[in-house]
C-alpha cells in the first residue's frame, strides 16, 4: 500500500476528503471488510424455499455451496413477505446446520438408563414389527352391537403441522389403511 | 400478530399507513399494541361478552348493512317455533343435563327437519365425536326455507339474534371484561364507521380465541359481526385465522386428524356408516344447495386414489376397509387411554407434547405407560428424553429403571433437505425445492412412512386375514429417487387426481368439478384438485410479486381452484355490481355474461345474478344468483347455526372452566357441554360458586414469543434464538408485584392444582390489573416455550405443566388461554417437597376429583 493509499485508509481523512462525509460507508471500511464477499455471492446455487416456522409462509432463498447450505435469506420476489424474515426465519440456517442436531438413530431399551446405537434399517424393521404386533393384539373388529370398527386403539400418532402436505397424505393414508384412527396434529392444540 | 406473525404484520402496517385504524384487543400489551391506534386490555376468557355487546350495538343502533344482511345471510330465515333461547339457567332448548349434550332438533329452520348427522350424539364413546366441518357448512335436508325479508317476524333469525344479545350491554362489558364505556364506544364506532359499501373491517385472531372451552363460539361471534356489517367475501374484510405452524392449514386440509378424511370428508362412524350409501346419506342431502352435494364424487375419487383398481363399484370402492370412529379419539382422549395403559405405541412427528400440550405431567406419565414410542424430530426434544430427565424423575414420581417404554429416536430431514408443499395461513400451497441431502440417518417423513408402508405390506403380503386387506390393497408404488426418497411430485399428483378412463385417461384433473362418482377419476384431496392443472405443479409458480396484480394469483396456488378470497361473489351487490368503486373485487360482466374481476370468482362463473332456480332444485344448480355462500346448504352466511354446533346455535357467555369470577349472565358458570376428564392426574381449580376459589385468585394466560416456536423443538436448540430469549419468565403488573412481594428479575412460583413452576419475574405495566365486578383481578402472563430436559440450549419449567385439560366440545381444543393460579415470591421446592407443596394448595382449596367438574352449576346457596 502506497503512502497516499495508506493516508486514504485513515477513516477521518477518508471521511473529510472522500464522498462519504458522514463516515458511514466507504470511508470507514477496513481492508479486511473490503476483502470479504457475502456467502450469497459465492454460492454454487440458490434454491427457492419457504420458511418452516409459522404459517405466514415467507419466501426463502437457500444458498448452497459444496452441497452445504451456507445462507438463507428472504425472497424479495415473494408477494407475501417481500424479502423479509423474522428472527425465526432468519435463524433457519442454524436450524439446518445446528451442531446440536442429532443425525443418527438413538434407541432406548425398556428400563434402560441410556441410549444405544441402532442402524436405521433395523429401526424401521423393529418399528414395523411393533406396529403389527400391537395392532394384532388390540384389533377391534366390531363394537358390542356388532357395528363395524376395523381398527386398533392401541396405536396413536401426534404431529404433522410442520410437515409437508405430501407427507401428511402418506401418513393418513397408511395409518387409515392399517386401522390406526388416533392420528392427530398440532391443529387440534 | 406483530409478535407471532411478524412478517404478515407488515400488511397491517401498510394498511395503517393508508389510513386504517388498528385496534388491538388482548389481555397483554404487546408489540402489536405498541403500534396500534388503540389497545383494549380485557380479561382472558371474557370475549363473548364483548362480541355480544358489539352485536347488540350494531343491531340496536341499526348500523348493520341491511342490503347485505337481507340478501346474503340467513337473517330473514324463520326458525322452528319450538326453539327456546337460553334461559336464566343458561341453556338452549334440547339440553340433556345428564349427558351434557343437546338434541338440536328444535334449533332447525322452520320446515326443515333435523338431520341425522347434525348432533353427532349417537356416538357410543365417552365423549361425542364433535363436528368435522371446516371446508363447508352443516347439512340441511333441503334449502327450501321460509323467509321474512322485512326481518320483523319474531321467529326470524334476525329477531332471535336481537333478543339473545339484548342482555349484552356496555355495562356488562365493563363488569365482565374490565373494558370501560369509553373503550367500548371507540370499538363500536370504529367497526361501524368502517363498514358498508365504501369501507370494510377485518378481524384477525389466533389461538387466543381457539384455546377456550367455548373457542368455536368466539369465532362464531366474529362471524356474526362480520356478516351483519357486510364484511365477508369483500376486500379488506373477512376473519383471518393466523396459524402458528408452517403447514397447520395443510395438516387440516389433508388431515392428520382423527375425525377427518382429506378435504373435510368425515371419517366413517361406527353404526352410522356401514356402507357408502349410508355415509353419503348422512353427510349431505341431494336437495340442499351448493357444491357439497358432490361429496359422492369426492369420496369415490379418494377411495380410487387409495385403493386403485382394487376399488370397484362392486366392493363399495373399498369403503369397508376404512376404520370407524365412535366418539372422541383426539389427542387428549388418547392421553387418558395412555394413562389407563390401553395405548401401546405412539408416534411423535415433529411434536413435543411433554412441553407443548396441556398438563405436561399427565403427558409424561402417559408416555411412561407406553410399550413403545417413536420420536421423529430434528432435535432431542423433551418428549424423547422424559424417561431420564423429565421433572417426574426429580420428584420421584417416575424412576428410569421402572419405565418400560422402548424409545426409538429417528432424526428428521429439515425443510431444505426435502421437497414438498406447505399450505400457509391463507390456504396457499407453496412448493419448496430441495437444496441439499439430509445428513446421516436423517430422513423426511415421506421417506420414513413410505419405507414403513413397504415393510408392513411385505410382512403382510401373504396374510389371509380380512383385516389386512386395506393395507394389502393400498396403492403404494411411488417412483423413487436415487436415495430411496419417494418423488414428492408424484404424491402431489395423486392428491390432485387423474382421469382413469375415457379420452383423457392418465391426464391430471384441472378441477374437482371433473370428479366422478363412478370410479373413472381419482384424487386424494378434492379441494386440492387443480394444484396440478395442465400437468403443471402450480404450487411451484413464483412469478415475482412486483410483476403481478395486488392479488398475485401466480405465486403458489390457493385452494379451491386458486381462489384467493372465499365467497368473493359477496363483493358485488345482489345485481352483480361492485358495492362501490373503492371495494370492487369480483363482479358480473353483463357483456360477457360472466363473473370476472381481480380474483377467480368463487361462484358458478356463468350464473347471472338474476338467476332463480326452480323450487326444490338441489346442488350447485339450486344456488340462486344471489347465494354467495356456495358451500352452505342454503347458500347464505349463517348468523344463526341451525345445525353443526354442539354447544348452541348462538355464542353465549360462559366463564372458563377455571375462573375467579362468577358468571353474571346465567346460573350456569361454565360451558355445560365442555369436555372434561375428571381424574387424579387432571385436577381442576375450584371456580365460584364452589368454595376454595380464593386459593387461586389470579387469571393465568399463556402465549408465544417472537423468538421461539411453540414447544421449542425448532428454537430452544438453536443458539441464536436461545440467546434472544433464554429464560422462562412471568409477566406481572406492578400492583400484583407489590401485593405478592415479587421482585423484577427475581423468581416467582406459580401454582395450580396440577403442579407448581418457577419463572423469572418481569414486572411490567403490559399486564394491567382490571376492575371486574367491583374488584381488582390480576392476570399472570406466561410464555410456554420452555421445558425440563438435558438436551436443549436453554431449558426451564413449562407453563403447560400448570394447565388442566378442559376442551371445547365441537373441536376438542383445550382451554389454555384462561385458567387460574396462585403466585408467590421465590423458587419452587424441588424433589418430593414439590409434591407436598402442591398438595398443600389442593388441601386448602378442598380439591377433589369432582371439583370444577360438576357439569350443571347448582342454584345459589345449595353448595
Ligand atoms: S420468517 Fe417469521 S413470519 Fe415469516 S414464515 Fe418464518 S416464522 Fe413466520
Amino acid at each position: 500500500m502506497g503512502a497516499r493509499n495508506r493516508r486514504r485508509s485513515w477513516p477521518v481523512l477518508g471521511q473529510l476528503t472522500g464522498a462519504d462525509r458522514l463516515g458511514r460507508g466507504a470511508a470507514v471500511e477496513s481492508a479486511r471488510t473490503a476483502s470479504l464477499s457475502p456467502r450469497t455471492a459465492t454460492a454454487d446455487r440458490v434454491v427457492q424455499s419457504v420458511c418452516p416456522y409459522c404459517a405466514v409462509g415467507c419466501g426463502q432463498r437457500v444458498y448452497v455451496k459444496n452441497e452445504k447450505v451456507v445462507q438463507i435469506e428472504g425472497d424479495p420476489d415473494s408477494p407475501i413477505s417481500r424479502g423479509r424474515l423474522c428472527p425465526k426465519g432468519s435463524a433457519s440456517e442454524q436450524l439446518v446446520n445446528n451442531p446440536n442436531r442429532v443425525t443418527s438413530v438413538r434407541y432406548r431399551r425398556p428400563y434402560a438408563t441410556d441410549w444405544e446405537d441402532l442402524p436405521l434399517d433395523r429401526a424401521v424393521d423393529m418399528i414395523s414389527d411393533r406396529l403389527l404386533d400391537t395392532r394384532a393384539r388390540t384389533w377391534q373388529e366390531a363394537d358390542k352391537d356388532g357395528n363395524k370398527l376395523r381398527r386398533t386403539m392401541g396405536i396413536a400418532s401426534l404431529g404433522g403441522a410442520t410437515l409437508d402436505n405430501e407427507e401428511n397424505y402418506l401418513i393418513k393414508k397408511l395409518f387409515t389403511a392399517a386401522g390406526v384412527v388416533q392420528v392427530e396434529n398440532q391443529a387440534r392444540i | 400478530m406483530a409478535e407471532c406473525h411478524p412478517v404478515g404484520f407488515q400488511w397491517v402496517m401498510e394498511a395503517k399507513a393508508r389510513g386504517a385504524r388498528v385496534i388491538h384487543i388482548d389481555p397483554r400489551f404487546t408489540r402489536t399494541s405498541a403500534v396500534a391506534d388503540m389497545h383494549v386490555p380485557l380479561r382472558a376468557g371474557s370475549d363473548i361478552v364483548l362480541l355480544g355487546a358489539l352485536i347488540n350495538h350494531i343491531i340496536s343502533t341499526q348500523k348493520y348493512f341491511r342490503e347485505y344482511v337481507v340478501s346474503y345471510t340467513n337473517a330473514a330465515t324463520l326458525v322452528n317455533e319450538d326453539f327456546k333461547d337460553v334461559d336464566d339457567v343458561g341453556v338452549f332448548s334440547g339440553f340433556d343435563a345428564q349427558s351434557g349434550t343437546y338434541d338440536t332438533s328444535t334449533w332447525q329452520y322452520l320446515g326443515v327437519e333435523e338431520t341425522a348427522a347434525a348432533g353427532n350424539r349417537s356416538a357410543a364413546g365417552k365423549h361425542p365425536t364433535g363436528q368435522e366441518l371446516g371446508g363447508r357448512g352443516s347439512k340441511l335436508e333441503h334449502g327450501r326455507v321460509q323467509r321474512d325479508e322485512t326481518l320483523q317476524d319474531p321467529r326470524c333469525v334476525f329477531q332471535i339474534l336481537r333478543r339473545h344479545y339484548a342482555r349484552y350491554t356496555a355495562e356488562l362489558v365493563e363488569q365482565v371484561c374490565g373494558v370501560g364505556p369509553e373503550g367500548f364506544a371507540k370499538i363500536c364506532d370504529a367497526i361501524t364507521a368502517n363498514s358498508g359499501r365504501e369501507r370494510t373491517t377485518a378481524w384477525v385472531y389466533s389461538v387466543g380465541w381457539t384455546q377456550h372451552s367455548v373457542g368455536v363460539q368466539y369465532i362464531r361471534g366474529a362471524c356474526i359481526i362480520q356478516l351483519l356489517l357486510g364484511n365477508i367475501g369483500r376486500p379488506g374484510g373477512g376473519i383471518m385465522a393466523l396459524r402458528g405452524h408452517a403447514s397447520i392449514q395443510g395438516s387440516t386440509d389433508i388431515p392428520t386428524l382423527f375425525n377427518l378424511l382429506p378435504g373435510y370428508l368425515p371419517m366413517p362412524k361406527a353404526g352410522e356408516h356401514e356402507d357408502l350409501s349410508s355415509y353419503f346419506e348422512s353427510i349431505y342431502s341431494p336437495d340442499q344447495k351448493g357444491f357439497w352435494t358432490s361429496a359422492e364424487a369426492y369420496t369415490v375419487s379418494l377411495l380410487k386414489a387409495w385403493f386403485g383398481d382394487m376399488a370397484t363399484a362392486h366392493n363399495d370402492y373399498g369403503f369397508h376397509w376404512l376404520p370407524r370412529v365412535n366418539g372422541d379419539h383426539s389427542t387428549y382422549s388418547t392421553l387418558m387411554d395412555m394413562l389407563d395403559g390401553t395405548v401401546e405405541g405412539y408416534f411423535l412427528l415433529g411434536q413435543n407434547p411433554a412441553v407443548g400440550s396441556s398438563n405436561g405431567k399427565a403427558q409424561r406419565l402417559g408416555m411412561a405407560q407406553l410399550k413403545w414410542l417413536v420420536v421423529r424430530d430434528l432435535n432431542m426434544i423433551e418428549s424423547a428424553t422424559f424417561w431420564k430427565d423429565g421433572p417426574e424423575i426429580a420428584t420421584g414420581e417416575l424412576r428410569t429403571e421402572d419405565i418400560g417404554t422402548e424409545v426409538f429416536f429417528l432424526p428428521a430431514a429439515a425443510h431444505t433437505e426435502k421437497k414438498g408443499t406447505f399450505t400457509n395461513t391463507q390456504r396457499m400451497l407453496q412448493w419448496r425445492h430441495k437444496a441439499v441431502d439430509p445428513p446421516g440417518d436423517a430422513r423426511s417423513e415421506l421417506h420414513f412412512f413410505h419405507q414403513l408402508g413397504v415393510e408392513l405390506r411385505r410382512k403382510l403380503a401373504g396374510s389371509p386375514l380380512e383385516r389386512d386387506a386395506g393395507l394389502r390393497n393400498l396403492t403404494w408404488d411411488y417412483p423413487l429417487e436415487t436415495d430411496g426418497e419417494p418423488d414428492g411430485e408424484a404424491v402431489l399428483q395423486e392428491i390432485n387426481g387423474r382421469h382413469r378412463s375415457g379420452a383423457k385417461a392418465g391426464q391430471m384433473l384441472s378441477s374437482f368439478v371433473d370428479m366422478k362418482a363412478d370410479g373413472s377419476t381419482d384424487g386424494g384431496c378434492w379441494i386440492y384438485t387443480g394444484v396440478y392443472a395442465d400437468g403443471v405443479n402450480q404450487a411451484a409458480r413464483r412469478r415475482p410479486g412486483q410483476e403481478q396484480s395486488w392479488v398475485a394469483p401466480e405465486w403458489g396456488w390457493a385452494w379451491p381452484l386458486n381462489r384467493r378470497m372465499l365467497y368473493n361473489r359477496a363483493s358485488a351487490d345482489p345485481d352483480g355490481k361492485p358495492w362501490s368503486e373503492r371495494k370492487r373485487y369480483v363482479w358480473w360482466d353483463e357483456a360477457q355474461q360472466r363473473w370476472t374481476g381481480e380474483d377467480v370468482p368463487d361462484f358458478p362463473v356463468d350464473k347471472p345474478p338474476s338467476f332463480r332456480p326452480a323450487p326444490g332444485t338441489g346442488g350447485p344448480g339450486g344456488l340462486a344468483g344471489d347465494d354467495p355462500f356456495i358451500m352452505q346448504a342454503d347458500g347464505k352466511g349463517w348468523l344463526y347455526a341451525p345445525s353443526g354446533l354442539l354447544d348452541g346455535p348462538l355464542p353465549t357467555h360462559y366463564e372458563p372452566a377455571e375462573s375467579p369470577v362468577r358468571n353474571p349472565l346465567y346460573r350456569q358458570q361454565s360451558n355445560p357441554t365442555r369436555e372434561s376428564f375428571p381424574r387424579q392426574e387432571n385436577l381442576t381449580n375450584p371456580s365460584p360458586p364452589e368454595p376454595g376459589s380464593e386459593v387461586f385468585p389470579f387469571v393465568v394466560t399463556t402465549y408465544r414469543l417472537t423468538e421461539h416456536h411453540t414447544a421449542g423443538g425448532m428454537s430452544r436448540f438453536l443458539p441464536y434464538l436461545s440467546e434472544l430469549q433464554p429464560e422462562f419468565f412471568c409477566e406481572v403488573s406492578p400492583e400484583l408485584a407489590r401485593e405478592r412481594n415479587l421482585v423484577n428479575g427475581g423468581w416467582a412460583t406459580i401454582v395450580s392444582a396440577r403442579t407448581a413452576v418457577e419463572a423469572r419475574v418481569l414486572v411490567t405495566e403490559r399486564l394491567a390489573p382490571l376492575r371486574i365486578d367491583g374488584r381488582v383481578i390480576h392476570q399472570v402472563g406466561l410464555p410456554y416455550h420452555w421445558g425440563v430436559g438435558g438436551s436443549a440450549v436453554v431449558s426451564g419449567d413449562s407453563a403447560n405443566d400448570l394447565l388442566g385439560i378442559a376442551l371445547d366440545p365441537n373441536v376438542h381444543i383445550q382451554e389454555s388461554k384462561a385458567a387460574t393460579c396462585d403466585i408467590r415470591p421465590g423458587r419452587r421446592p424441588t424433589g418430593p417437597a414439590l409434591l407436598r407443596f402442591v398438595e398443600e394448595h389442593r388441601r386448602r382449596a378442598g380439591i377433589t376429583v369432582t371439583t370444577g367438574n360438576i357439569r350443571m352449576t347448582p342454584p345459589e346457596g345449595s353448595l
